[in-house]
């Protein structure tokens, strides 16, 4: 067992490295380099959400993507509309998504299983069509920020002038900074939810709902609330990326492939269920993005080939098979028992 | 007059969305499996049926006949030896493997065929049209409703009237049971998924002759599919047939109103009955 620690110890070294060296790559990294962390990092922030929602609280919902893009529209809003600074609309996005989540709610918790999923992925196309409707917003068209948005971006300024660099070389800093520490803050939400009493709560329901009910958790309550809570963060990362993206379209703020298609492969390979598992889905896929993307397609049937290759041969992913070789808890959801008052 | 022409439309619509659905409820409502690749194995199906027409030289009907028991085998192994493995208690891993197959077969279509859109040359039946009273239909739309009543007739006698049917209600309501009566479900599953796929062959070929298809256009498709079969309730295939029509009637009067609503209405229209009926409005099993 002292090995198995050590070898934690060892991970969790590496881990944080890694998280000090993503901060400063917008200093020392090339923009290319910001750029493709930002599209890695935001990825990782949906994955998380979806894990939590499909792997945690058992809500297989087919249609986050209607959450990003209610974000990225909103923010839209705010700043065409509104005339407010985008970094205002991130919080509107997520407010708003998750006002958009009620309702969502009451309508599929109402479903079981296959149904909600199913209704899921209508909702989305509701929102979907019923955006491309919005003729201020571009209609089905869609439309751009407005000249100089980003640059007068909060902080924008102050980083241009401290890092020395280009006004969008520094507002796409702020939104690499502002992705890592919204992924850094959905892990560390995540982590602390799954440990709390509601957290075990939640995997008690996931084992067997009998039994959690018969010691009084209530099913209903813990996932509106998980599904309240991933809208919001999947529409404030929807807001963030297309305040990076700068143009927003129907299908580009809706769009199947990169909001579900990926996020859902990203988790699965990783290992759904497990807290690390998108963390290592996202690594993969990056790794896959960079050796297959000059052959289009085939990426595509390669990430699908995979996602179907684990969920029959290890549904617990990368990090589910890594785990049970090695004995390695990375974020340990177990609690030790409590100790025993008659055993003294 | 002309809402009359636009629901008889919707009607004849609907006839295309109830054969769609009516495959994915038969697989639904034997093994509860959300399937959704079917879309995109609808769509394999038209490229098969294509493949068939220009290499023998054929019109679709023929090669149709020929394709469905060639989609009947993708479908058998498919359920042997990909999806058995994953059906359980637990809808996440089917539900993912099904998706995971979409990607795949959509993108594997792209690649060999590209993103050309292709129809089914069906000759000069495509723009026949009957006059009832003071409506023309088209021939072809008919044909389709007629095929759905004809594909669900036969589906409901061998549902209750054949010693496979029974085998298919034994294991739908309790595969274990079924298992000690000497129904092996795996195998009952397998000839399940063949069957929804002949289906889904009859489909394409409606849905080629009718429309355009690409590569892209299964997963819209298998979501009217899906709102069909959940509309008119888990097990009920007259049910299937009733909630196709729904969504049909649904699309043409939005699309009637502005075309940019046609889809939208039709979704609106399931949200609705689900509203108030959330298990459809004739289901049958218990889920």
């Amino acid at each position: 067992m002292p090995e198995t620690l050590f070898r934690t110890m060892m991970i969790r070294g590496f881990g944080l490295l890694a998280v000090l060296m993503l901060f400063v790559v917008p200093v020392i990294g090339s923009r290319a380099m910001v750029q493709d962390l930002f599209g890695v990092l935001t990825l990782l922030v949906l994955a998380l959400n979806w894990n939590l929602l499909a792997g945690f609280a058992g809500l297989v919902s087919v249609g986050q993507q209607a959450f990003v893009g209610l974000g990225a529209y909103t923010m839209f809003a705010c700043v065409i509309l509104l005339d407010v600074d985008p970094l205002w609309g991130i919080l509107a996005g997520g407010a708003v998504a998750m006002i958009v989540a009620v309702p969502v709610a009451i309508f599929t918790f109402r479903l079981s299983g296959a149904y909600f999923a199913i209704a899921t992925w209508v909702l989305a196309e509701i929102v979907r069509l019923v955006l491309a409707q919005w003729k201020a917003l571009g209609g089905g068209t869609g439309t751009s920020l407005p000249k100089g948005t980003t640059k007068d971006m909060w902080g924008v300024q102050w980083l241009k002038d401290t890092l020395d660099v280009s006004s969008s070389a520094a507002s796409d800093a702020l939104t690499y900074w502002l992705a890592l520490v919204l992924a850094l803050g959905t892990l560390a939400a995540a982590y602390v939810f799954l440990r709390s009493k509601a957290g075990l709560g939640l995997q008690a329901i996931r084992d067997n709902v009998g039994a959690a009910r018969s010691v009084g958790v209530d099913p209903t309550r813990l996932k509106a609330w998980i599904f309240l809570l991933t809208a919001a963060g999947t529409g404030v990362c929807g807001a963030l990326l297309f305040i990076q993206i700068t143009r927003v379209t129907p299908e580009a703020a809706f769009s199947v492939v990169d909001w579900k298609a990926f996020v859902i492969f990203i988790t699965v390979i990783g290992g759904v269920g497990t807290l690390p598992g998108p963390i290592v889905g996202v690594i993969v896929f990056y790794i896959l993005q960079r050796t297959l993307a000059d052959y289009g397609t085939i990426y595509l049937i390669v990430l699908g080939l995979i996602g179907i290759a684990v969920m029959l041969f290890a549904h617990r992913g990368l990090w589910g098979l890594f785990a049970d070789k090695t004995g390695i808890e990375l974020l340990p959801l177990r609690h030790l028992p409590p100790r025993s008052a008659h055993s003294s | 007059m002309i809402w009359i022409d636009t629901i008889l439309q919707g009607v004849l619509l609907g006839g295309l969305y109830a054969l769609f659905a009516a495959g994915l409820s038969l697989v639904f409502g034997i093994m509860r499996l959300v399937n959704l690749a079917h879309g995109d194995l609808i769509v394999l199906a038209a490229f098969v049926i294509l493949i068939i027409m220009s290499s023998l030289g054929l019109g679709p009907f023929m090669a149709a006949l020929i394709a469905a028991p060639i989609m009947f085998a993708v479908g058998w192994a498919l359920q042997t030896y990909v999806l058995n493995r994953v059906l359980g208690d637990d809808i996440l891993p089917p539900l993912l493997v099904t998706f995971g197959l979409s990607v795949v077969i959509q993108n594997g279509l792209l690649e060999v065929f590209s993103a050309d859109s292709q129809k089914l040359s069906a000759g000069s039946i495509e723009a026949q049209s009957l006059t009832l009273g003071p409506v023309a239909v088209g021939v072809m739309p008919l044909l389709t409703l007629v095929m759905a009543v004809v594909v669900i007739l036969a589906l409901n006698y061998l549902f209750f009237h054949t010693a496979l049917g029974r085998a298919f209600r034994a294991t739908s309501d309790d595969a274990v049971t079924a298992g000690l009566m000497g129904v092996r479900p795996d195998n009952i599953f397998a000839i399940a998924t063949g069957l929804a796929m002949v289906v889904a062959t009859i489909s394409a070929l409606f849905l080629g002759i009718r429309a355009n298809f690409d590569p892209s256009i299964g997963p819209a498709r298998l979501l009217y599919a899906f709102e069909a079969v959940i509309i008119g309730g888990l097990g009920s295939l007259w049910g299937t047939l009733v909630g196709g029509i729904i969504i049909g009637i649904a699309q043409a009067l939005g699309a009637a109103i502005n075309p940019a609503w046609q889809i939208l209405a039709g979704h609106l229209a399931f949200v609705l009955i689900l509203l108030f009926r959330p298990r459809g409005l004739f289901p049958r099993a218990n889920d």
